[in-house]
C-alpha cells in the first residue's frame, strides 16, 4: 500500500465512475423523466405523475409511428431472415463456382455502396417503381440493405453444422422437407434467432431510409418521428419525448429477452467432428 | 437380410478424381465385411456409394438382388453409422434412436417402445432422456449403433466405427460390435484404416488401394498370404520384411543366405522375399546379422538385425530371450511362411 498505489487506485475508480456515469445517466433519465411533472434534460428525482404518458398518447402521430415501426420491422425482419436462411443454406451446401468471390463482393458492395452513397439511386429507383411513400417498399429496401451481412453471418453458421447430420437423416429415409424441418432448422435455430434479433434491431433504429422514402407523416416510423417532436416554438417537446423514447426502446428489449429465453443464443455444439 | 453385389462400380468426383475405379465385390448375407485401406484409397467413397450418398458414375449396386444404383439413400434398405456418429444434438437419445421411425410417421408410443427395446440391448437404458452432448464417446457410439439397428435394415454400413474412441474403449467396443453383429446376423460392411481392427472384426476383408481391390479374403488369408507387396506391407502390426533376392538354382539368394524357393523360376530371376518378423526365429543358420535395435512389444520383442549390405531385417523373439545389442545371430523363416513376390509385386508362391 504505497502512496503511488493508492493514487493509482483512486485514479482508476474515478475513471470507472466517469465512464459508468456516461452510460448510466441516459438510462436513468429514460427511467425518471417520463414520470416527472417538469421533465428537463438534466437528471433529478421526479415529481411523480402520469400526465406525460397521457400527453404522449394524445399526440396525433406518436402511436401511429410506433405501429408503423413495428410494421416496417416485422416485414423487413421476415424478408431478411427467410431469404438469408435459404441463401445461406444453399451457399453453404451447393458447390457454385466463384461462390466465395460472390459472397465477398456482396459484402463489400453492401457495406461500401448501400450507405449514404446509394441514397440518390435508391430514391430514383423507388420513385420510378412508384414505391415512394410505401411502407412495404421501404421495408424491402431496408431488408435489401441488411441481407448481404445476414447471409454472410448465417452462412458461416450453417458451415459449422456437420453435413453428416443431413446425410444421416437422408439414409433413414427423410425427405428434403423432413431433413430441413427435423434437422437443419432446429440445429441452426440459434443462428436464425441471432439474425432475427439483429435485423429487427437494425430496422428499428433505421432513420435515413424511412426519412427519405416516406413523405407522409402518418406513415413514418418512430425513429423518424422522434426528430419532429417539437413544440410550436421549435424547442424539444419534453412532455412527449421522454415517454416516447421509453416506448421506443421497449420492443427491442422485449424481443431480446423473449428470443434469448425461447431459443437461446447458444449452439448445441457438434459432436466430435 | 440381404447380401450386397457390386459390379463394375466407378465413382468419379466432379473434380475428376476416380475414387472408386471399376470395382467388383460381393458381400454375403449375414457377413461382417471390412473395407480396409490407407486414407484416400476410396473405401469411404465406396461405402457412401453403397449408401447412395454418392452417385455411381458407372456400374451397379445390388442389395438383396434388387438394383438400387439409382435409388435414393432412404429407399435402399441400408442403415449407416457415420464416423462422427451424426447424432442430432437437439434430440434426446430416445428421439435419436427412434428417428428412423419418426421419418416413417410411426405413432409416438411405438417410437418410444422401439427406442426402449433397442437401448436395452445396447446398455443405454438409463440414458434415454439425455442429449448426445451429455454422453461419453462410447455411449455416443452405441447410440449411433442403436439408431442404425432400430429399424430392420437389410445392410448396416459403418464408417470408421471405432476411430473416435480411445485405445482401451476401442477394444471393448470391438468385442461389443462383433457380438452385436453375430446376434443380429445383419449383413455389415465397415470401413477402417486400421488393419488390426479389420483382422479382429471381419469375416472377410477387402484391401483397397487407389479405388481398386488389391486382395479379398479372410483375415487369415490376408495375413498369411498377402497377394502382393502392397498388402504385405499394409497388413500386420510389425511391418513385413521385404528383401530383394535372386534365384540361384533351387533356392533364393537373399541378404547372404540361401532360402528355399517356392516356385519354379529361372536362374538369375530377381524376386522379393517377404517374411513377417513373427515368422522368423533365431536359428543356427539362415539370414546372418548383428542386433542393432531391440524394441519391447510386451510378450515379445522386436529385434532389428543389420545384415550384409546394411539391409535391416526384423524378427520377434519371446520375452526372456532378447539378445543384447551387438550380438550376431541367424534368423530362419518358419516353414510355409516364406513368401516370394515377382518384380511386379505379385505373389508367386509360399514355402
Amino acid at each position: 500500500m504505497t502512496p503511488a498505489w493508492v493514487v493509482r487506485r483512486i485514479g482508476l475508480y474515478v475513471l470507472v465512475a466517469v465512464v459508468l456515469a456516461f452510460f448510466a445517466v441516459p438510462v436513468l433519465w429514460l427511467a425518471s423523466a417520463p414520470f416527472d411533472a417538469r421533465p428537463g434534460l438534466g437528471l433529478r428525482w421526479p415529481d411523480w405523475t402520469f400526465a406525460n404518458v397521457a400527453t404522449t398518447f394524445r399526440h396525433p402521430y406518436a402511436v401511429t409511428s410506433l405501429v408503423n415501426s413495428v410494421l416496417l420491422c416485422v416485414v423487413a425482419t421476415a424478408v431478411t431472415t427467410v431469404s438469408a436462411a435459404l441463401a445461406a443454406y444453399s451457399l453453404s451446401r451447393v458447390r457454385i463456382p466463384g461462390r466465395d468471390a460472390l459472397l465477398y463482393l456482396l459484402l463489400l458492395l453492401s457495406s461500401v455502396v448501400t450507405g449514404t452513397a446509394a441514397m440518390v439511386p435508391i430514391f430514383v429507383l423507388m420513385l420510378q417503381l412508384g414505391l415512394i411513400d410505401s411502407r412495404f417498399g421501404t421495408a424491402l429496401v431496408i431488408a435489401g440493405g441488411m441481407l448481404p451481412a445476414a447471409i454472410f453471418i448465417l452462412k458461416d453458421f450453417v458451415d459449422s453444422v456437420p453435413r453428416s447430420y443431413e446425410e444421416s437423416a437422408r439414409v433413414f429415409g427423410a425427405s428434403p422437407g423432413q431433413v430441413l424441418g427435423h434437422v437443419v432448422l432446429p440445429v441452426a435455430r440459434p443462428g436464425v434467432a441471432t439474425i432475427l434479433v439483429w435485423s429487427f434491431v437494425n430496422a428499428w433504429g433505421n432513420f435515413l431510409l424511412p426519412f427519405l422514402l416516406l413523405r407522409d407523416v402518418g406513415k413514418q416510423p418512430a425513429a423518424v418521428l422522434l426528430r419532429t417532436l417539437q413544440d410550436e416554438g421549435g424547442s424539444a417537446d419534453l412532455a412527449v419525448i421522454p415517454v416516447f423514447s421509453l416506448l421506443y426502446s421497449i420492443p427491442v428489449v422485449v424481443l431480446y429477452l423473449f428470443v434469448s429465453k425461447r431459443y437461446g443464443f447458444r449452439f448445441h455444439g457438434g459432436i466430435k467432428s | 437380410m440381404a447380401g450386397v453385389e457390386i459390379g463394375g462400380l466407378s465413382t468419379v468426383y466432379p473434380n475428376g478424381v476416380r475414387a472408386v475405379d471399376g470395382l467388383d465385390l460381393g458381400v454375403v448375407d449375414g457377413e461382417l465385411f471390412a473395407l480396409l485401406g490407407p486414407s484416400g484409397c476410396g473405401k469411404t467413397t465406396l461405402l457412401r456409394t453403397i449408401a447412395g450418398l454418392e452417385q455411381a458414375t458407372d456400374g451397379k449396386v445390388l442389395i438383396g438382388g434388387r438394383d438400387v444404383t439409382r435409388e435414393q439413400p432412404g429407399s435402399r434398405g441400408v442403415a449407416m453409422v457415420f464416423q462422427d456418429y451424426a447424432l442430432f444434438p437437439h434430440m434426446t437419445v430416445a428421439e435419436n434412436i427412434a428417428y428412423p421411425l419418426r421419418v416413417r410417421r410411426a405413432p409416438k408410443a411405438r417410437q418410444r417402445e422401439v427406442a426402449e427395446r433397442t437401448a436395452a440391448g445396447l446398455s443405454l437404458s438409463g440414458l434415454l432422456d439425455r442429449r448426445p452432448g451429455q454422453l461419453s464417446g462410447g455411449q455416443q457410439q452405441r447410440t449411433a449403433l442403436a439408431r442404425a439397428v432400430a429399424v430392420e435394415a437389410d445392410v448396416l454400413l459403418l464408417d470408421e466405427p471405432l476411430s473416435n474412441l480411445d485405445a482401451r474403449l476401442r477394444l471393448e467396443a470391438r468385442t461389443f460390435l462383433k457380438r452385436l453383429q453375430r446376434e443380429l446376423a445383419l449383413t455389415t460392411v465397415f470401413v477402417t484404416h486400421d488393419q488390426a481392427e479389420a483382422l479382429a472384426l471381419a469375416d472377410r476383408i477387402a484391401v483397397m488401394e487407389s479405388g481398386r481391390i488389391r486382395q479379398l479374403g479372410t483375415p487369415r488369408e490376408v495375413f498369411q498370404r498377402p497377394a502382393d507387396t502392397f498388402v504385405a506391407n499394409f497388413i500386420g502390426s510389425t511391418p513385413m520384411n521385404l528383401l530383394d533376392g535372386v534365384v540361384r538354382g533351387d533356392g533364393v539368394e537373399c541378404v547372404g543366405a540361401l532360402l528355399p524357393l517356392p516356385a519354379d523360376l529361372a536362374d538369375g530371376t530377381p524376386v522379393v522375399v517377404g517374411v513377417r518378423p513373427e515368422y522368423l526365429t533365431v536359428a543356427a543358420e539362415g539370414i546372418a546379422g548383428r542386433v542393432s535395435i531391440v524394441e519391447n512389444l510386451g510378450v515379445t520383442s522386436l529385434v532389428t538385425l543389420e545384415c550384409a549390405g546394411g539391409t535391416l531385417v526384423g524378427l520377434t523373439v519371446p520375452e526372456q530371450e532378447e539378445p543384447a545389442v551387438g550380438d550376431a545371430l541367424h534368423a530362419c523363416p518358419a516353414p510355409g511362411r516364406l513368401l516370394c513376390y515377382g518384380e511386379d509385386g505379385l505373389l508367386l508362391g509360399a514355402v
